[in-house]
Parts: structure tokens; C-alpha cells; sequence
């Protein structure tokens, strides 16, 4: 296998966009006839590299270079790269709801005859495709129709319709279940019977041990190591220390916790996808939190923590199917986001400018607007009391700004992160919610918005932090619940917890939750189950 | 220009656009021979156009929130109808005729606002379906006939301020509403001032401020001494009265109130907004609801003014209220836009149409270059925003306190603006 010749090498790329250097010096090389697996954090740079490679990030805007079957490609856009045989399937399947499968697989590509669709030809080399990747559907049914899995599947036979040579899947099985993720993997492996190469980028670890050959592990934009996994000797845990070798800094300031009484709790709560029914994002979830206590939820996107946040904050997400709330002894029932904020709850987005803030507003105005009754006598906003307050937070949080009559789309990340903190703040919640409170935001303002989170524990408010930065969590965290496909699968207090431990917990799916949970709430005493 | 923008400061926004509206007078003015600012003239611009200014004022609060009404023709044209049919079948006496106007008006917005908020169907569509529902309910109920309306109701769209008083050549009451808002202001401003300086915050030099009342007063005065010098028996006409204190009303609303706070938020960012706790469904029906009362009202002061109400009111006024709110400023994605702005959009629309009736321009023509003006106006604006300048007509009317975009100089790569402005810590 390994004297296999190199059907891609990318070498030294480097990618940056404005004021974030996304991939450095990261090379890959992908030999002939095999499965490539990338691995890394999110954020890594996984998609950016893939995108490189693709063409979507088009020659001239990346140094490095990109070899392909042994000479230097440079494309120029997505169609350049498919000519050359490097086809990309992306996590958002890109196929056209309303458009039959056959459609759908010719779409950009129809076989015609001086304009005219040739129907016949369409649909028999429709059927014959299908037959390659083990679908049996008629060509014609409408693709809204057909499950997920059976997407992806249409997704792969239109790749090989364009003559394949590279095979890229981003994430192929994270919206599919384990029957229709088997399937996909067998396919991938008869694939490269066919002498089709794959890169596979995926989280879910036990996949990559069981069709990788080997695997390139991407960490903070740099290409660690290329593990050989065909030649045996790689684990799971290996490819996680490889995932998560950095060495935990001091990025944080001291802060020794004080805790309180239990004051929120969250029983057997049971969320509906809000569009696609019956899928669960939320299954029976339990946890608690307590006064000055930081919790931590670790998890890999799309492992539901927004979701379960985004339900307990007023049901502003997904159908709320079952489960208990109990605020300060009580058991409280919070039916929109209006009623949670005056129960006591914030919600800290993790979109900044998609969910967080009106990028038209301008800081005084977005200070208040979460409690605007605060400052407004019947119904009218007493303005020279928002722009103390706003002014209040711009000093206590030391926003950068000349004046609080500026617009929030001029800060800079970190900065409108402390304005949509301030907004909070001045909401007074005694449950703060922090979703990916410090993504997109320089080191420097992290470490102040770790401590302004910390001084609202020390104030004997209740703090919940998700986040995709283990390391963040680790520092932050008094406690840590991870959450693996909709479902709590541990627990561990701050001295138990490792970014190994977490990650495994976090890539436990489906039947081998319970065992890997098992250990974790033995050892803290308080399980999931409580 | 440091002077000029030292007096005008935050407010350049909404003084440039009342700039490029004095440049529109000046030039018809010039142009008609001095016809224009006659005392008859201006009385009749407002008296012809108040009722599109009207039908403005709730159009810009239903494009802030990011919807867009197609229907306000047809709302008018049926509630005039109605009213008209009421008043001289049912003998309604015409001041219960206006309120029960006003009620159907409101009907037909709670009709219109609750496809639009809670069923989901976008206002184009509701509205769209409401223009044919409303207009073909004007000719039913009016069996494609003109209903002439009362003398008495006639005054909300003919009549003016009543005379009396001494004798001093000038409509007394005109004069005293023109010198109590000239009192108003000042009285306001010097109140801003003195909490500017109790909370701390930064405030422009005196000399500045004066300057700035000088002319606002000046101006009022100049347009007061217009109308109360008119013929006598006409002064400043009611609808001009009614148009005034709903913009007083609605620029208060809009700026000032939390329910004007939750329009802007739910334009600006919908999602944002509900997970701020703002009840964006709430805010739009109200909204929706709240443009049929006014475009109920304007239909009165329509059938008022023309003394009958018939089957072709209100054709194509949701367009002209429609323009004169984009010439004012807003956005068509939603978040952007003032009462005041609209108006003044409003303005240079009717003083085009004005001053080239004057100059007996065609209709022909005169729709070419309103056309070409509402285009140019925005496309300029657009411009502006891709060249990542602050857009100009966003920063003249939008009513958000921006920094003027002249102190910082304009990059020349778009996408290292960007890079700096979010990723410096300025």
C-alpha cells in the first residue's frame, strides 16, 4: 500500500483571511487507491484545506502548492477542480429538493441534444449509476422524497458521473444513522476497489479506525502528523492526542469558585427537530446547575448543545416534547423568550451577527434592548438613563469604542462581544447562557471575557459555558456535561476531566453511550441518571 | 464645510436631505418665476399631497420592520366609499363617519396582519391579494359610482385654520402655531443640552447649537408668514394640521418607545430580536394593522379634498408612498428608515410634480424623471454602501447617531476595510 504513488501532494499551504491566519505551512499528501482520513478540532482548518483543494478558495489566493497526478494544478473555481477529477461533497448535501434524483445528478451536467433533454439516456445512466453506489430508486422520484442517507448516496453517484478521480466527503455520516452510515462506509470501501481515492473528513473517530488508511491529523492550521493506519497501531486515543496536543496556557485569570445551593435544574428534557419530525435533538437531557458555578457543556457541533440551550431559553428552538425545569425550588414553565428573561435566564448567542446582534444598531441601543423596560416609563425609553447605563458598561468592561453612540458593526469581534455581554448584563439573569462566548475573538479579549464570566459566578449567578474549545472549557469550567448526538454522556468535575477523557465522551455514539458514561459518573458520584 | 458640519453635526443625515429639497424649490422656483412659493401654490401642494404624506408615515414603519404594502390604494378607496355610503344612506353625522372609517380601517389591518404575522404568508403576497380585495369591494359597495360627501366632513381635506382675531393681514392661528413650535424647539433643545451635561456626555460647542436653531426657527417662520399670508379665508389647511401632529406622533413612537425600538429590531435582525424577547409577531401584525388605519385616514382626507368618493381612488398611491419612503432613506431589506426622512422623501416628490406642472411639463414626462429620480436616489445610495462608505441617504435620515463618514478616509480595498474594522482594537 504504501508504495502506492502520491495522487495529490498539497504542499506548504498557507491561507489567510483578514487578520486570521487559517491554514499555515500545511501539507497532505494522498496516495493513490487509498481512504485519507483528516482529523481535527473544529475550526482546525479541515474545510478551509478541502476548500483549497476544491477550488472554492481559487489559485492566487493561498501560497503552496497543489500537486495532482503529479503536476501543478491551479484552479481557478469549483468546475476547474471537477474537470480535473476532484469532486467535494460537502456536509450541506447540495442537491435540489423539488428536482428528481436523475435531475439532480445531471444537474449543471444535462445530457442534451442540441438543447433538448435526451430523457431516455438521462434516466438509464441514471439507473446505472444508482446501481454503483447500491441504491434502488426510480430515477424519477423527487429528492425531498428520499431519506438522508439515500441523499448522500445520490450525492456520491453524481460525483461518479463526472468521472472521479478524488473523492472529497465532509462529514458524510453526521446526519445519518448507524444503518445508513455502515452502508455509506461500504460503499466508500468498494469505491476504492474500483480504484477511486477518498479524503473523508469526519469526528466520529471508530468510522476513520475502521475504512482509513491512513489519517492527517490538522491542528490550529498546521498539519501535525500522517498516522498509517493500514499498517495497524492506531487507535481512537492515539489520533485524540494528536487532535488535542497543545498544551493548556495560562489564558486564564485566577479565580478560585465560590459555590452555592443547587438554584437550576433541568430534568429528562426531550426537544423535537422544530422542521423534521420525529428526529430528536435533545434526548431526555438532565443536568444542574449551582449558585457561582461555571458549567461547562462540551460537545461536537451538531452534537445538540445549542439546541438544548436555545429550547431551555424561552423554547426559542424546536418542539419542546418532555421534560422539567426547576428554577430556585420551583418548577417554572418558561413558553417564550420574554418570559425566560424576566424568570431570571440569558442567552448568550454563538452567532454574533447572525443571532446576537442588529448590525445596524448602535451600542447604547443594543445594551438595553434584552430589557428594555428597565429604562422605559410607560412605554416611553428614557434615554439619558440608556445612555448611563450603556456608558456604565462600556467602562466596566473597557469596550473600545470612542462613544456608545457608535455602531456595533464598526467594533471588532471581541468588542461586540463585550456589548452583546453588556446586553446581558444589564438583563441581570441569575442563569447566564453563553454559547461559544469567545469564537472569532483575539486572545487578549478572551481572557477578559473569562473574567467578566467569572465575576458574574463570584456575584452568585449561575454560568453556562458551551463551547468547541476543549481547552476553553477546561480552564473555565468548574464542572463539565458533554454531549454526544442529542444525549448526556458524562460528567465530569473540573480536577477529572481531560481534553483525552472529554473527547472520547464526546465521540461515544449511539449503544456505547451508557458504557462510556458509566465510568465518568462513578467516579464524580453524580450521574446522568439523577 | 468644517463650520457647516460643526453646526449639523449628528444631524448632517436629515439636514442633507431638507438640502437637496431646498435645491429641488429653489430651482422650480427660479425656474416658474417666483410661482412656486406663492402662498396659493404651497396651500395646494400640501392639500394635494398630505394624504400620500400620510399613507408615508405608516409605509416606513411596515418597510423598517421588513415588510412592503401593496394594498393602501385599495384600503383608502373602499373606506372612503364606505364612509361616503354611511353619510348619506345612514345619515352618520360625519364626525362618528370618520371614527367609524377609522374602525374599518382597522379591520382590515387586523385582516391583513394576521396572514402577514401569524399565519407567515409574506406582505407582499397578503397585500398583493389585498389590493384586488379591496379595490373590487370600493366598486361593489359604491356600484362603480362617485358618492359626493357633506360639506361639514369636507373640512379634513379643504378646509384651513379658522379666522379670528385681530386684524393683521395674516391668519392669526397660523401665526401662533407657527411661533409655539418655534418655542418648542428651543425649550427642547435647551433641555437636551442641560441633560447632555448632567449625564456626562459629549456635547457640541453653544455657538453651534445656536446657529442650528437660527435656521430651523428661520425656517419655520418663513413657511408660517407663507401660509398665514395666503387669500383670506384660506391659511394653513387642516389636512396639512393633521399630517403635522401624526408626524409629531409617530416620529415620537418610532424614536422613542420601546414598541418603535421592537420595529427596528425586528427589521434589523429578526432572529436577534426574538432571542432578545421582542414578540416580532406581535410587532408585525401591529404594524400591518396600523398601515390600514393610516391609509383608512388618508382615503378620508382623499374623498374630503375631491368632495366625492369614487371608483378610481387610490389608484397607484402605494407606489408614491412606497417611492417617497425609499428617497427617504430606508432600507429594502428592513431596519432602516425615519418618519421624518419619509416625509421629506415625500416632499421632493410632490415639489417635482408641483414644479413641473408649473413649467407645464406632460404627465409623460413627469412620470420619466420621478421614475428616474426614485432610481438615481437609491442607486446612489447602493453605490455608496458597495464602496463601503456609510450610505449617504442611510446616514442623512436614518435617525442613528453615526460619526460622519468624512473623518475617515475611504479605503480603497473593501475587504481590508473590513478586516480592520473587525479586527482592530481601535
Amino acid at each position: 500500500m504504501s508504495a502506492a504513488p502520491a495522487l495529490l501532494e498539497m504542499r506548504q499551504i498557507t491561507k489567510e483571511f483578514p487578520g486570521v491566519k487559517a491554514l499555515s505551512d500545511v501539507s497532505l499528501t494522498v496516495r493513490r487507491g487509498e481512504v485519507h482520513a483528516i482529523c481535527g478540532e473544529n475550526g482546525a482548518g479541515k474545510s478551509t484545506l478541502m476548500k483549497v483543494l476544491s477550488g472554492v478558495y481559487p489559485h492566487g489566493t493561498y501560497d503552496g502548492d497543489i500537486v495532482f497526478e503529479g503536476e501543478i494544478v491551479q484552479f481557478k473555481d469549483i468546475r476547474a477542480s471537477e474537470r480535473a477529477g476532484i469532486v467535494i461533497i460537502h456536509q450541506e448535501l447540495a442537491l435540489i429538493p423539488e428536482l428528481s434524483i436523475a435531475e439532480n445528478i445531471f444537474l449543471g451536467n444535462e445530457r442534451a441534444r442540441g438543447g433538448r433533454i435526451d430523457w431516455v439516456g438521462t434516466n438509464r445512466r441514471a439507473i446505472e449509476l444508482l446501481r454503483h453506489v447500491g441504491l434502488r430508486e426510480d430515477p424519477e422520484t423527487p429528492i425531498k422524497t428520499i431519506g438522508v442517507g439515500k441523499q448522500q448516496l445520490v450525492e456520491i453517484a453524481k460525483a461518479l458521473n463526472k468521472d472521479v478521480k478524488l473523492l472529497i466527503l465532509d462529514e458524510p455520516t453526521a446526519a445519518l444513522n448507524e444503518e445508513d452510515s455502515a452502508h455509506l462506509l461500504d460503499l466508500i470501501e468498494g469505491l476504492r476497489e474500483r480504484g477511486i481515492t477518498s479524503i473523508i473528513i469526519s469526528h466520529k473517530l471508530n468510522e476513520i479506525e475502521r475504512i482509513a488508511d491512513s489519517v492527517t491529523i490538522i491542528r490550529d492550521g498546521r498539519s501535525i502528523e500522517t498516522l498509517d493506519v493500514a499498517a495497524g497501531g492506531v487507535d481512537e486515543d492515539r489520533i485524540i492526542k494528536g487532535m488535542v496536543g497543545r498544551s493548556l496556557e495560562s489564558r486564564f485569570p485566577e479565580h478560585t469558585p465560590r459555590l452555592g445551593e443547587t438554584f437550576f435544574e433541568v430534568q429528562d428534557w426531550t426537544v423535537e427537530h422544530p422542521q423534521v419530525a420525529g428526529r430528536l435533538v435533545c434526548k431526555g437531557s438532565s443536568f444542574h446547575v449551582r449558585r457561582g458555578e461555571i458549567v461547562g457543556f462540551a460537545g461536537l457541533m451538531g452534537a445538540g448543545r445549542t439546541e438544548l440551550m436555545r429550547s431551555i431559553f424561552g423554547r426559542s428552538y424546536g418542539t419542546l416534547l418532555g421534560g422539567r425545569m426547576i428554577l430556585d425550588g420551583r418548577e417554572v414553565t418558561l413558553k417564550n423568550v420574554s418570559q425566560a428573561i424576566d424568570a431570571g435566564i440569558g442567552y448568550v448567542t454563538e452567532d454574533r451577527k447572525v443571532l446576537g446582534l442588529n448590525l445596524l444598531d448602535d451600542i447604547k441601543t443594543t445594551t438595553t434592548a434584552a430589557r428594555l423596560k428597565k429604562i422605559a416609563k410607560h412605554l416611553v425609553v428614557d434615554r439619558n438613563a440608556e445612555f448611563a447605563a450603556a456608558d456604565g458598561y462600556r467602562r466596566s468592561l473597557r469596550t473600545k469604542t470612542p462613544s456608545v453612540e457608535e455602531g456595533v458593526a464598526k467594533l471588532s469581534g471581541g468588542n461586540q462581544q463585550k456589548v452583546v455581554l453588556a446586553k446581558w448584563l444589564f438583563a441581570e439573569p441569575e442563569l447566564l447562557i453563553l454559547d461559544e462566548p469567545t469564537r472569532g475573538i483575539d486572545v487578549g479579549a478572551k481572557y477578559e471575557i473569562y473574567g467578566i464570566i467569572q465575576q458574574l459566578a463570584d456575584a452568585g449567578k449561575g454560568v453556562i459555558v458551551v463551547s468547541s474549545e476543549l481547552p476553553e472549557l477546561l480552564g473555565l469550567s468548574d464542572r463539565i456535561y458533554t454531549i454526544c448526538e442529542g444525549r448526556i454522556t458524562g460528567e465530569l468535575a473540573k480536577h477529572e476531566a481531560t481534553q483525552e477523557n472529554l473527547m472520547r465522551l464526546m465521540t461515544t455514539t449511539g449503544s456505547a453511550a451508557g458504557r462510556a458514561a458509566t465510568p465518568a459518573a462513578g467516579s464524580t458520584g453524580a450521574t446522568a441518571a439523577r | 464645510m468644517k463650520h457647516l458640519k460643526a453646526v449639523f453635526g449628528n444631524d448632517t443625515r436629515q439636514f442633507g436631505m431638507i438640502f437637496a429639497l431646498i435645491a429641488l424649490i429653489v430651482f422650480f422656483q427660479v425656474r416658474t418665476n417666483g410661482l412656486l412659493l406663492t402662498p396659493t401654490n404651497v396651500i395646494n401642494l400640501f392639500q394635494g399631497n398630505s394624504y400620500i404624506l400620510v399613507l408615508a408615515i405608516g409605509m416606513v414603519l411596515v418597510i423598517i420592520a421588513g415588510h412592503i404594502d401593496l394594498s393602501v390604494g385599495s384600503v383608502a378607496a373602499a373606506v372612503g366609499i364606505s364612509v361616503a355610503i354611511a353619510m348619506r344612506d345612514w345619515s352618520l353625522p360625519w364626525g362618528l363617519a370618520i371614527l367609524f372609517g377609522l374602525l374599518i380601517g382597522a379591520i382590515i389591518g387586523a385582516w391583513q396582519g394576521f396572514w402577514v404575522a401569524y399565519v407567515g404568508i409574506p406582505a407582499f403576497i397578503v397585500t398583493l391579494a389585498g389590493m384586488l380585495i379591496f379595490r373590487g369591494l370600493n366598486q361593489k359597495i359604491g356600484d362603480s359610482d362617485s358618492i359626493p360627501v357633506p360639506n361639514g366632513y369636507q373640512v379634513i381635506g379643504r378646509g384651513y385654520l379658522p379666522e379670528f382675531g385681530p386684524l393683521t393681514g395674516y391668519n392669526n392661528l397660523t401665526l401662533i402655531i407657527g411661533l409655539a413650535l418655534i418655542a418648542a424647539i428651543v425649550t427642547g433643545a435647551l433641555r437636551t443640552r442641560r441633560n447632555q451635561r448632567k449625564i456626562g456626555a459629549d456635547m457640541a460647542p453653544m455657538w453651534t447649537v445656536v446657529v442650528r436653531l437660527l435656521l430651523i426657527c428661520g425656517a419655520i417662520l418663513a413657511v408660517t408668514l407663507l401660509f398665514a399670508s395666503g387669500r383670506r379665508g384660506t391659511s394653513f389647511p387642516v389636512s396639512g394640521l393633521i399630517l403635522g401632529v401624526l408626524v409629531l406622533i409617530y416620529s415620537f413612537v418610532s424614536s422613542r418607545t420601546v414598541i418603535g425600538r421592537h420595529v427596528y429590531a425586528v427589521g434589523g435582525n429578526k432572529h436577534a430580536a426574538e432571542l432578545s424577547g421582542v414578540k416580532s409577531k406581535q410587532i408585525n401584525f401591529l404594524v400591518m394593522m396600523n398601515m390600514s388605519i393610516l391609509a383608512a385616514l388618508a382615503g378620508m382626507m382623499f374623498v374630503a379634498r375631491s368632495t366625492a368618493s369614487g371608483p378610481s381612488d387610490g389608484v397607484n398611491w402605494e407606489l408614491d408612498a412606497i417611492a417617497a419612503v425609499f428617497i427617504g432613506g430606508a432600507a429594502v431589506s428592513g431596519g432602516v428608515g425615519t418618519v421624518v426622512g419619509s416625509i421629506v422623501g415625500g416632499l421632493v416628490m410632490a415639489v417635482l410634480n408641483n414644479g413641473m406642472q408649473l413649467l407645464s411639463v406632460g404627465a409623460d414626462d413627469t412620470s420619466i424623471i420621478k421614475g428616474l429620480v426614485l432610481l438615481l436616489a437609491v442607486a446612489f445610495d447602493v453605490y455608496n454602501k458597495s464602496q463601503g462608505r456609510p450610505s449617504l441617504i442611510g446616514r442623512l435620515t436614518s435617525g442613528r447617531r453615526d460619526r460622519p463618514a468624512v473623518e475617515q478616509p475611504a479605503p480603497a480595498d473593501p475587504a481590508r476595510n473590513i478586516s480592520e474594522t473587525v479586527h482592530t482594537e481601535a
